[in-house]
């Protein structure tokens, strides 16, 4: 059983860059990724913001090297894209020279595509191009990424709403520390859509300025798309391949908040659950963690019900701020999104702030970063996702010691 | 446990004695009457697939005795899909206008494991798997690992895929079901391209303490991504089978995922031939139909002969078992997500 789990490689690809050095340098230059829909036709254009990967379908294929665009989703190619940088991050060459696994989360699937695809079909079911459709359902971005990487060992997807990528954190980690894989490429992809641009319209929980979470005057979430993911080995190949990781994943927490499918508890039940377990997972006292990746979606319940749980946990809390000013909520990426600016924020010892904050929380005692942080000394990192259905996540990322 | 399926299977009574066959490519689920399981106000707007998922996860928490499970991991193929079709067709037929949040609401994945813990007040642990022919394996990947380490003591722990008439036509268009309808009882006597479509709902409450009630021992899962051959699947299985300390031998029954599609069915023979050329080995999917779940029902099945000590007549099993310790079911999913489960008599 390895007892430790390391992380030695990441990737990324958002709305404010298509890989880790360019991620870096949006969070350094308090750049957002949100702006107007530019992706496809809807008649919300130039009402919601989103943060979108600027790159048509077309020139994504070709970041992800591939041919026949047509063939794909794009959370296909977005996962691709990351996942490929997270296997060079960690120097990975043939990942079938240790038993490793993928683990992807997506909470759209192939949408991107089926929309096209519903179009004819709505009018006429023997209409609408089949392979629009084909790539529909959750597990085909995985297996797609799964072959182009070459995994062949354990391949699964997990989909849990906006906490769908921190819960493929965990369950690697478990598959690794019970001795099923020696390594797992876990995170997750979710493109843009028509379907979820209109969903959380209809629960009126967007944003028409764009998102400012923990902020008295928030109004909703923004949606954007990104894919990341982490690679996770263990103790025992770090030790025998003299590996240098990029942190430590020390605890974990899953929870559910058990109260009403869309909105969280106002005491922060799950929230709360979620945190306390990760913390005893790690041994770490609610003092040792020096920031806290929130949430934070910016909507009127979310921020309220996990800065209650904050206030619950810890005191005093500790320096905390959304990221997703910067990239939008990216749904079943996020957990992995944020998971990896967890790991920026170890590596450069900066905390990044909450954009386009300006009022405290009546509510609340404790207000987010508002401004870029240097020179901090982040040994511990916890970070929340926190999904529709109360599925409550978090996970805690520590520096190496 | 609790299984909704084509077949009578919900009252934990009768064990498949009568059962129900149609002249179609598509099985339908028996709905039993959800009011008994789903409180009224919300019957109406619940999805189907929802309420097939509580109907079945109260049903097996009531037949194990347990109030709250300390966990609640699931799997599902294809989600809420009616509930998905429904937003996705309004939405384009109104031009993203005049739309209302419950279906979108409805047709997340996580829906049926999240209405479960909701009714059920159970705030411990909660997963959804959501890929294809792995979805329910990988939920008892994790719950054998959550128990086997501590972390739980009960889970509650299932599968649940609905069938609706736009997935059929879609799939029919491409080329998943029989294009000449048969018997579905008779759908191993005429092999076709292509099976008959299914759906349906199992769960089961693991327990780490073995009871009087026990139906089986839920023993290990495998999961075989895209194998190159069946010999690559016979090396797999036997190692699956000396993990657990078994050999070819010591397998009482064998139950095989095969569907009657002339494309995929031939390397459950091909291993059978290999491996398993004299131990007893029936077929399920005639009951229950083919969908991403399918072993689930499978799951159940095995558990109910386990613990009846009979193999049901409607299963033609290829020759008496001598006895019945041990079943390995082995099951793919169109040739790419193969999987292996072992269970035991408790």
């Amino acid at each position: 059983m390895s007892k430790r789990i390391y992380i030695t490689g990441i990737g990324i690809i958002s709305s404010i860059g298509n890989n880790v050095p360019e991620v870096l340098s949006s969070l350094k230059d308090c750049k957002s990724g949100i702006g107007e829909i530019t992706l496809f036709p809807t008649l919300h254009k130039g009402l919601l913001p989103m943060a979108e990967v600027k790159l048509s379908h077309n020139q994504l294929t070709a970041l992800a090297e591939k041919e026949r665009a047509e063939h794909y989703t794009r959370t296909t190619l977005l996962g691709m894209v990351a996942a490929k940088e997270a296997l060079r991050s960690a120097g990975i060459d043939h990942v079938n020279d240790r038993r490793t696994g993928l683990l992807s989360a997506t909470t759209v699937g192939g949408m991107d595509r089926s929309e096209v695809f519903y179009q004819e079909f709505v009018q006429n079911p023997d209409k609408g191009r089949l392979r629009d459709i084909v790539n529909h359902d959750c597990g085909d971005s995985t297996e797609r990424i799964a072959t182009e990487l070459g995994v062949r060992h354990l391949v699964s997807t997990i989909s849990t709403a906006c906490s769908s990528s921190a819960n493929t954190i965990m369950f690697g980690a478990d598959l690794i520390r019970f001795g099923k894989a020696d390594r797992m490429i876990v995170g997750g992809t979710d493109s843009v859509t028509r379907f979820t641009l209109n969903g959380f319209n209809t629960l009126m929980i967007l944003d028409k300025r764009g998102c400012h979470p923990f902020d008295e005057h928030r109004a909703g979430l923004t949606l954007g798309e990104a894919a990341a993911y982490l690679v996770l080995e263990s103790e025992d190949i770090v030790e025998k391949e003299g590996k240098q990781p990029l942190a430590e994943l020390t605890g974990y927490g899953n929870a559910n908040d058990a109260y009403h499918q869309t909105a969280s508890s106002l005491d922060g039940t799950g929230a709360f659950l979620a945190m306390s377990k990760a913390l005893k997972m790690s041994n770490l006292k609610s003092s040792d963690i020096d920031y806290i990746n929130v949430h934070g979606t910016g909507t009127e319940n979310n921020d309220l019900s996990e800065g209650v749980a904050l206030e619950r946990i810890f005191d005093p809390v500790p320096l905390f701020s959304s990221t997703k000013s910067y990239t939008g909520h990216t749904l079943g990426a996020a957990g992995a999104v944020e998971a990896v600016i967890a790991i920026l924020s170890i590596q450069n010892r900066m905390i990044f702030p909450n954009l386009l904050w300006s009022t405290p929380m009546k509510e609340l005692k404790i207000k987010p970063v508002t401004e870029i942080l240097t020179d901090q000394n982040i040994r511990h990192v916890l970070s929340n996702s926190f999904g529709f259905g109360g599925n409550n996540s978090t996970v805690i990322l520590s520096k190496l010691t | 446990m609790g299984c909704i399926s084509p077949q009578p299977t919900l009252d934990n009574q009768s064990f498949l004695e009568e059962t129900v066959s149609v002249e179609s490519n598509r099985l339908k689920a028996i709905d039993p009457n959800y009011k008994e399981f789903v409180p009224p106000e919300m019957v109406r707007r619940m999805g189907r697939i929802i309420k097939m998922g509580v109907a079945t996860a109260k049903t097996s928490l009531a037949d194990a005795g347990c109030q709250i499970p300390d966990a609640i991991i699931t799997g599902t193929g294809l989600g809420c899909i009616e509930d998905t079709e429904k937003f996705l067709g309004n939405m384009i037929k109104n031009n993203e206008e005049f739309l209302t949040p419950t279906a979108f609401i409805q047709s997340t994945h996580n829906t049926v494991s999240a209405q479960i813990a909701l009714l059920t007040k159970c705030h411990g642990y909660n997963f959804t798997y959501v890929h294809r022919g792995f979805s329910f394996e990988s939920a008892i990947l994790d719950s054998i690992l959550q128990i086997e380490n501590d972390r739980a003591s009960t889970i509650l722990l299932g599968a649940v895929d609905e069938l609706t008439s736009n997935s059929f036509q879609i799939q029919s268009r491409l080329g998943y079901w029989n294009r000449k309808p048969t018997e579905s009882l008779d759908l191993f006597e005429k092999p076709q391209n292509g099976t008959i479509a299914g759906e349906g709902a199992a769960f089961f409450l693991l327990d780490e303490k073995k009871n009087p009630n026990t139906y089986a021992v839920l023993q290990d899962v495998e999961m075989l991504f895209r194998p190159g051959s069946a010999s690559e699947v016979a090396a797999q299985i036997r190692l699956f089978l000396e993990r657990n300390e078994l050999t070819e031998g010591d397998i009482d029954l064998l139950l095989l995922g095969r569907n009657g599609d002339i494309r995929f069915d031939p390397i459950y023979q091909e291993v059978t031939a290999e491996l398993f050329p004299d131990v007893p080995s029936c077929g399920f999917k005639h009951l229950c139909g083919e969908y991403m779940t399918a072993s689930s029902f499978g799951v159940w099945l095995a558990s109910r002969i386990l613990k009846e000590q009979t193999v049901p007549a409607v299963l033609r099993v290829t020759v008496q078992p001598k006895s019945l310790n041990n079943i390995l079911l082995y099951n793919h999913y169109q040739g790419i997500n193969h999987s292996f489960i072992l269970l035991s008599q408790p």
